[in-house]
């Protein structure tokens, strides 16, 4: 298992599925471990009743059949499946609303789903998910990706309520970016991190309200260091394999 | 989820462990090799994936070995190999043999005559590894690089094609600083005696490789085609290596506009630093977002 977790911490994260399905089948006893432990790239789902498309998790998963959040129904249907208290539906029901609002705010497109439910600690358990795909042929805005795809999962381990309450977030983000030029060639990015973040909030302004700020922190903060750390790290290798003209040329005189 | 226990045969394993070392990142062949043998816990499967992948691995990504007795180095390449195992290294003359799986040389003997180009084919080689040398110690840090003879390496004089490969390989691996990468770019020089032209196509090819706390990976490819003409062997090792640099560094400098571009077009379109209102979103009030529905319900202005 650990070898496992090894082998998906080099293979380069674009062939991360085809990796993760042939481990599964090397060792079908840790299939659940495996399925559990490395995120795969999120499937979409269109809710027939709202004409809404949503994503599926293992959190909005009963069987073989995924519950939309728009119409609260399975897909395919199910009968006596789990759903979530009418307490917690009507919350997960306004996070949808608003978070697809974020949503469009930050990526100008892409798929958004919250899943709300109950824990057996008195508190509950909210997955916030975001897929978009920037490629000039779907949501690309700007049009200067070949391909390009954004995959956000976050999951927020809501402690009871008191006058404070503990918010425990794990985020991960996947991603993979090419362009392709006839002057540059094809140039591709593509990587996972990983990182979480527990906070104390007040309740009074609400758990949509906590959550929504935490999950804007931790993108803001995923993507910066995606951008400046983790391409960074790759530029500075690529100038120490061939440093760029300027710097050889501007050395004997500095 | 559904039981699939339908274990799989030999065959199946075999090609998915060849799978995942072919797919290694650059200098990391040895790592995913050392994994894979746990996750397989089948040393003949693990052996026979081996002794299949790590030839082709070493080829595409051109690795370097020391030669015994430090007399040099051996690009390991599609373009120098003579027999499975072995390989000539043409500055010193030397066939080299190697263990592909631990990637070292176990042994050297100098090249036969005809193992060699001929004089004539060779005094144009000469030329050019001499002036690939000057330009790769100059242009990379840590550069190895060959030319090697391809086609027609037997040509007496004028009157015949023949053509080359040059070679240029640059690793940097530092696992301490959950970093590696690799520049390989191969060159393609045809040197076309009845149309008195040399063609010229080239591939190069870049990965990079960062890790601490995460998996991210830069994989980029160009190729390039030129000419000049057929001259004298000085004359065209000196045309041919200001070729290669010419569109060697006009190609790092594509990759740094590349880089430079992310933060504010390329990244901008899988997700924007700041919302279109270019103010943090508004959690503490997102009360107006449904009154604002509502209203264009009541008015029947939504979507």
């Amino acid at each position: 298992m650990e070898a496992a977790l090894g082998l998906m911490r080099r293979i380069p994260p674009k062939h991360s599925v085809t990796a993760l399905s042939a481990l599964v089948s090397l060792l079908p006893n840790h299939s659940s471990d495996l399925l559990s432990q490395v995120d795969q790239p999120l499937q979409v789902l269109c809710d027939s009743e709202s004409g809404k498309e949503f994503i599926l998790c293992e959190y909005n998963r009963d069987a073989d059949s995924y519950r939309s959040p728009w119409s609260n129904k399975y897909h395919p249907p199910l009968e006596d499946a789990l759903l979530p208290s009418d307490e917690l539906r009507k919350l997960e029901v306004e996070a949808n609303e608003v978070f697809a609002i974020y949503r469009d705010q930050y990526y100008e497109g892409g798929i958004s789903s919250v899943y709300l439910w109950e824990d057996n600690n008195e508190g509950f358990v909210a997955c916030f998910l975001i897929k978009k795909d920037g490629a000039r042929t779907a949501h690309g805005r700007r049009g200067y990706l070949q391909e390009g795809l954004w995959e956000a999962i976050h999951v927020i381990e809501v402690g009871p309520e008191d006058e404070t309450t503990r918010y425990c977030l794990t985020s991960t983000v996947m991603l993979s970016l090419t362009t392709d030029k006839e002057s540059s060639g094809t140039f591709n990015l593509s990587g996972s991190i990983r990182r979480q973040m527990t906070m104390d909030l007040p309740l009074a302004d609400g758990h949509l309200c906590n959550m929504g700020k935490m999950i804007e922190e931790m993108e803001g903060k995923l993507r910066n260091s995606l951008d400046q750390v983790y391409f960074g790290k790759t530029k500075e290798m690529v100038c120490t394999l061939r440093p760029p003209s300027e710097v050889v040329m501007r050395l004997p005189n500095s | 989820m559904a039981e699939k226990e339908c274990e799989l045969g030999d065959e199946q394993k075999k090609e998915i462990a060849k799978w995942f070392l072919l797919n290694a990142p650059s200098g990391e062949i040895q790592y995913i090799a050392k994994d894979l043998r746990s996750v397989l816990n089948d040393d003949k499967v693990y052996d026979e994936a081996t002794s299949e992948a790590f030839p082709l691995y070493n080829k595409f990504h051109l690795i370097c070995l020391e030669l015994p007795c430090r007399s040099g180095d051996v690009l390991i390449t599609p373009y120098n190999e003579l027999e499975e195992n072995q390989f000539i290294e043409p500055r010193t003359a030397q066939i080299v043999t190697i263990d592909h799986v631990k990637q070292a040389c176990t042994e050297a003997r100098p090249a036969a005559d005809e193992e060699l180009a001929s004089p004539y084919v060779e005094e144009f080689r000469c030329a050019l590894d001499a002036e690939i040398l000057k330009y790769v110690e100059d242009a990379y840090p840590k550069g190895v690089c060959s030319v090697y003879c391809v086609d027609g390496k037997d040509a007496e004089g004028p009157g015949c094609n023949f053509e080359f490969a040059v070679v240029i390989a640059a690793v940097r691996n530092s696992p301490k600083n959950f970093c590696n990468g690799s520049w390989r770019s191969v060159w393609n020089i045809k040197f076309k005696d009845d149309l008195q032209v040399l063609e010229i196509k080239g591939k190069l090819q870049v990965d990079a490789h960062y890790f601490e706390e995460g998996n991210v990976q830069l994989d980029a490819e160009q190729e390039f085609q030129d000419g000049t003409i057929f001259q004298a062997p000085d004359d065209c090792a000196i045309s041919i290596a200001n070729t290669i640099r010419h569109h060697e560094t006009e190609y790092m400098g594509s990759l740094e506009a590349s880089y430079s571009n992310l933060p504010d077009t390329t990244f901008k379109d899988l997700r924007r630093k700041l919302p279109v209102t270019r103010t943090l979103f508004p959690w503490h009030n997102t009360l107006q977002f449904s009154l604002t529905r509502d209203i264009q319900k009541e008015l029947g202005i939504g979507k």
